[in-house]
């Protein structure tokens, strides 16, 4: 008999100390602790490497590598101006890469620990998504005031357009956060209900007879691909959104 | 046909997206390097492009799957 498969139940975010004020529930739950785990792999990481050695040990240059990464990115997509902005694309690069890395890690096997994606929750991703559009929305009417405005009517657009252009780049502008969050949210969600079904084949195939020996080595092989890819969706997960962050904040700084 | 059994075949017909984005995620990544092999020169410069396209092709087969996990979910 094989058992339900409950995909989902990975996601639940379970109370570790309950706590209530009034009616809110701030209980510290699994999410909370896997994001203080989130921030101290951050703070070691970044700690062993800005020793500032003359001569860079294999750390420091890792630390070197992703600060570089960063840098020139904005440097790239914003220009000089973007200087600014690095620490903010900087921490939110890192700690969208080191959560969804930390979600992966196959803690399971250790009875009674398992690991939590923090990033598989639109509170948190949303969260995220909020932040940067706020930031380009302050900075964009920081710089320009209500010139802002023009963003939403690209240069060299006939009059009998405008109203149409601008409808079109509105909607596109406000839609922003929301693929932002729900992108990453998605992906890394997706990535866990699939590894979640294909290792209960693995198990239930192993439990049904011949036939199901050969399913569950199929699985088996599939899900060491699968893991792969994951790792390769967790980095290009960070690096979209954070590109996707400059890129709006270009737009706000040198508007089109 | 009963709710939960309409359930399942919408959400496996809203699935069909994600194959979509599949076929859009290759093209992204097919015609980038069929360029990039004429004009490797170019490529490098080109590459914030790349996956700004590739996110935005992503992103539909993403919503698919959203899609098909709330009908799936759905009471």
């Amino acid at each position: 008999m094989a058992a339900k498969i409950d995909p989902m139940h990975q996601f639940t975010v379970e109370p570790l100390v309950p706590l209530h004020i009034g009616k809110y529930d701030i209980s510290f739950t699994t999410s909370s602790l896997w994001l203080l785990v989130a921030l101290a792999v951050i703070f070691g990481f970044m700690a062993l490497g800005m020793r500032r050695e003359l001569v860079p040990g294999r750390w420091q240059v890792a630390v070197e590598g992703i600060t570089g990464f960063v840098d020139d990115m904005v440097r790239v997509n914003i220009g000089p101006e973007g200087k600014k902005y690095v620490p903010y694309i900087f921490s939110l690069f890192m700690f969208i890469l080191v959560s969804n890395l930390l979600g992966l890690l196959p803690l399971g096997v250790i009875p009674g620990l398992h690991s939590f994606t923090t990033t598989s929750h639109f509170s948190i991703t949303g969260v995220l998504a909020i932040l940067s559009f706020s930031i380009v929305l302050i900075v964009g009417f920081w710089r320009h005031k209500l010139h802002f405005f023009s963003l939403f009517v690209p240069h060299g657009t006939p009059a009998v357009m405008v109203p149409l252009i601008a409808a079109i780049e509105f909607i596109s502008f406000m839609v922003r956060p929301f693929s932002l969050g729900l992108r990453l949210f998605v992906a890394m969600i997706a990535g866990h209900i699939l590894m979640e079904v294909f290792g209960s084949f693995i198990v239930s195939g192993l439990n049904g007879g011949p036939v199901g020996i050969g399913v569950g080595v199929l699985s088996f092989l599939f899900i060491v691909g699968v893991a792969a890819l994951e790792l390769l969706v967790c980095a290009i997960q960070a690096y979209v959104f954070a590109l996707l962050t400059t890129l709006y904040l270009n737009d706000a700084i040198n508007l089109h | 046909m009963d709710f939960a059994s309409a359930q399942v075949i919408g959400a496996g017909l809203a699935a069909i997206g994600v194959g979509a984005a599949a076929v859009g995620v290759g093209n992204v990544f097919g015609s980038f390097l069929e360029s990039a092999l004429r004009n490797p020169a170019a490529a490098d410069s080109q590459q914030g492009r790349l996956f700004i396209g590739f996110a935005a092709a992503e992103l539909l087969g993403l919503i698919a799957f959203a899609v098909a996990m709330i009908i799936l979910y759905a009471r």
